[in-house]
């Protein structure tokens, strides 16, 4: 090595926290979910959540070899898509459309828009509406326990009741990661108490969706009906997990709830207006579609700032 | 009481029990040449007003200042001046500097106490303020005389102490807290005295508490002058935090500190007001703390200004492995060194020496918008997008976005995930605006 001394700008200390450490802690935190939908649906579950995870990281490695580019499947983000992904499809799906999923989340919604950070959508819920506009029945149709039934949310829909319990723990129907809200709530707690999301996004989502059932609900005002709301289909999953994706939310607090609020009406609005029972991902992916126009309209006042008009005045 | 901070920043490992329990020594080289620059403050530079062949003294003027925003300089040895010449300083840049060849006798000139000294009007001790050269001792070096000459002297309702040293491994301030805390005091009633309608305050961080404790006990009998504790947070020093911190005022790049009725000033400037004020003595030497994992003997000195950096750590601290980065200041503000052989100044407050580079380590990566600079931000700013701006040398953007805000405290570059390096382009581009706009 030389003699000569490195020289660069000021700062010159680095925090421990990277891109990588990062997405390990949200592997880390969706390990309960993926735990208990392996047990809830069984090996078939494993098989799916390996498969696009492989596809996902050998896509991203592909493509990016071919273009001649660095290669950033060591930051674990695409294994992070893979495995969200894949606890966005049933269990009983073809194998060959869960890797269809995977390398539509990362060649066409990832790599073609300039890798990570770049991306306007989250990947795996535009490659899971993909999959979901494609190969409906597939996607649709779920079946627990060798019967093939509905969703604890198509049931409450049609019926308005369903055993609360069981949706808490989540041995119900239902894709192989958003069944359970309690291993979902351990791993969202996880990633706030490390810090690598905050409260504003799921907390606003939340607020604002139960404002919206008690109010526009089948069942207004009854506080069972939105604990039923709140435990099915997907909305704990994507308030934790997808809507809190960084990329792909805005970057200022304001926004923030901004984001949370408005993702919360428009699943609201999905849920009891439209044609089905779920709305989760269709509400994530139009919002993430808003989020520039949210940051120009949030950009933060600097610290210090007194408008022109408050200055005038005190003088 | 309670604890006072203020919203944004970051916790950087600190790194002070290196240096900490070491008292401060003294450090007078023998032989060697002294390099003293003209430009050891914000403004023009001082003009030399001695000759090359003079022999000077110890406390000596031989830079005396040029215009309004300028301070006077003076000889921190005795010996022949060698040369009135261009060299490099820790900026990189070449400055006009007196080179004194020192011959280690330290002849002093004659100087009495002014034992009368509280007797002093405010005109006559401003004069021996500006007299002995004293700028600001955290880094900028603005001159003290100019900051204590406020407009409207009597709009002035707190001065404050800076004694947070947010900066990892620096303790040249705590030191000086912990072993003069009545030189502070004492240095603080005098700036007090320039002032009609002014509280003192004190601020230090609460990983000093010792320090706290020893100040209150000087000031107990002082009813306009109070010592506070802050939080301990980078960059909680910074000029702005810290008013905020004290006060709550809020200041942002439109106006001075004393604008809003604040005046800061670094514990070692205090220190050096005392020195002029009660001892009649110039800016000569200052703290400064060695220290890193390269060092073998970390430690706090005192260091004539001018004195060579190379020789000071060959004589003090030693190398105790090969160090791959030195910096002039601290971890989060200070600067980088390429080369060894430039002087201490009155704005050095450290040598930091590094076995490894932890900026080199890493390789900057797409930005994942985690929004964590934005949480850090004391500016309360979006160093990512001004960053992206910058890279494209978008101004309107960057302006658009209060790019001028910024006061490069460098917490957006520490805490970023891809190890992008923020404060970097934000700083150019800022340099690059206001320059244009000074044409």
């Amino acid at each position: 090595m030389s003699d000569l001394l490195n020289v660069s700008s000021n700062p010159h200390v680095r925090d421990k926290n990277s891109t990588s450490s990062i997405m390990l802690d949200v592997i880390i935190a969706l390990l309960p979910t993926t735990i208990f939908g392996i047990y809830n649906f069984g090996y078939r579950a494993f098989i799916v959540i390996m498969l696009t995870i492989i596809s996902c990281v050998l896509s991203e490695f592909l493509y990016q070899k071919c273009m001649k580019t660095d290669i950033t499947i060591k930051d674990f983000s695409a294994v992070v898509t893979g495995l969200l992904l894949a606890l966005n499809l049933p269990y009983d799906i073809p194998y060959w459309m869960a890797i269809i999923g995977g390398i539509f989340a990362i060649i066409i919604v990832k790599q073609l828009f300039g890798g990570i950070g770049q991306n306007f959508m989250n990947p795996a819920l535009a490659a899971r509406c993909f999959l979901l506009l494609s190969f409906g029945t597939n996607m649709t149709v779920f079946t627990y326990d060798s019967i093939t039934g509905a969703t604890p949310l198509k049931v409450i829909r049609d019926t308005g009741s369903f055993d609360l319990y069981k949706m808490f723990i989540g041995t119900t129907a239902g894709t192989i990661g958003e069944t359970s809200a309690i291993a979902i709530l351990i791993g969202g707690i996880y990633l706030l108490a490390k810090r690598v999301i905050d409260i504003r996004i799921p907390f606003a989502y939340l607020a604002v969706f139960s404002l919206f059932i008690l109010f526009f609900g089948n069942e207004k005002f009854d506080i069972y009906y939105l604990a039923l709301q709140l435990c099915g289909g997907g909305i704990m999953l994507g308030a934790f997990f997808m809507a809190t994706d960084y990329v792909t939310s805005p970057i200022t607090s304001r926004g923030r709830w901004i984001f949370g609020a408005l993702l919360g009406i428009l699943t609201g609005i999905f849920r009891v207006f439209g044609p089905n029972a779920e709305g989760v991902s269709f509400a994530i992916i139009f919002c993430n579609l808003l989020v520039p126009l949210i940051e120009k309209i949030t950009i933060p006042k600097p610290f210090g700032y007194v408008s022109k008009k408050k200055e005038a005045k005190n003088e | 009481m309670s604890v006072l901070t203020f919203k944004g920043g970051v916790h950087p490992y600190s790194g002070k029990e290196y240096t900490k329990n070491k008292a401060i020594d003294e450090y007078f080289p023998e032989n060697g040449l002294f390099v003293i620059p003209l430009s050891q403050h914000i403004g023009s530079p001082a003009t030399p007003i001695v000759k090359v062949g003079d022999r000077v003294l110890v406390n000596q003027k031989i830079g005396e200042a040029s215009g309004f925003i300028s301070a006077n300089v003076h000889s921190s040895v005795s010996g022949i001046v060698k040369a009135i010449d261009n060299r490099k300083v820790a900026n990189g840049n070449k400055v006009p500097c007196i080179i004194i060849e020192n011959d280690g006798l330290y002849e002093k000139t004659n100087s009495m106490d002014n034992e009368n000294y509280l007797e002093f009007s405010k005109e006559e001790k401003l004069e021996l303020i500006k007299e002995a050269g004293i700028v600001g001792m955290g880094g900028a070096g603005f001159p003290t005389h100019v900051k204590l000459s406020p407009p409207k002297p009597e709009n002035i309702d707190y001065i404050i102490v800076n004694g947070a040293e947010c900066e990892p491994y620096l303790t040249s301030d705590y030191r000086r807290m912990l072993e003069n805390p009545e030189i502070i005091v004492e240095g603080l009633k005098i700036v007090l005295s320039l002032f009609d309608n002014a509280k003192g305050i004190i601020a230090v961080e609460d990983n000093k508490l010792d320090a706290i404790v020893r100040l209150r006990k000087c000031v107990s009998k002082e009813n306009n002058i109070e010592v506070k504790t802050l939080f301990t947070k980078y960059p909680q020093g910074g000029e702005r935090s810290l008013i905020y911190a004290t006060t709550k005022r809020c200041l942002d790049s439109s106006k001075l500190p004393a604008d809003i009725g604040c005046i800061v000033h670094n514990i070692d400037t205090i220190y050096a007001i005392y020195n002029a004020v009660v001892k009649n003595l110039p800016l000569t030497t200052r703290v400064v703390t060695i220290t890193g994992d390269a060092v073998r003997y970390p430690g706090n000195y005192i260091v004539p200004v001018g004195a060579d950096i190379k020789q000071f750590i060959d004589d003090t601290g030693e190398f105790k492995d090969k160090a791959e980065k030195i910096i002039s200041g601290g971890p989060m503000m200070g600067m980088a060194l390429h080369d060894l052989n430039i002087p201490v100044t009155k704005g050095t407050s450290a040598i930091l020496m590094f076995k490894k580079d932890e900026v080199s380590a890493c390789k900057p990566s797409n930005c994942i918008n985690c929004g964590r600079c934005v949480n850090a931000c004391p500016s309360r700013i979006i160093p990512s997008r001004l960053a992206k701006a910058a890279d494209k040398n978008n101004e309107d953007e960057f302006l658009k976005l209060n790019g001028l805000e910024c006061i490069e405290c460098g917490s957006c570059s520490y805490i970023c995930p891809a190890k992008r390096q923020l404060t970097q382009s934000i700083k150019t581009m800022k340099k690059n605006i206001l320059s244009n706009k000074r044409k």
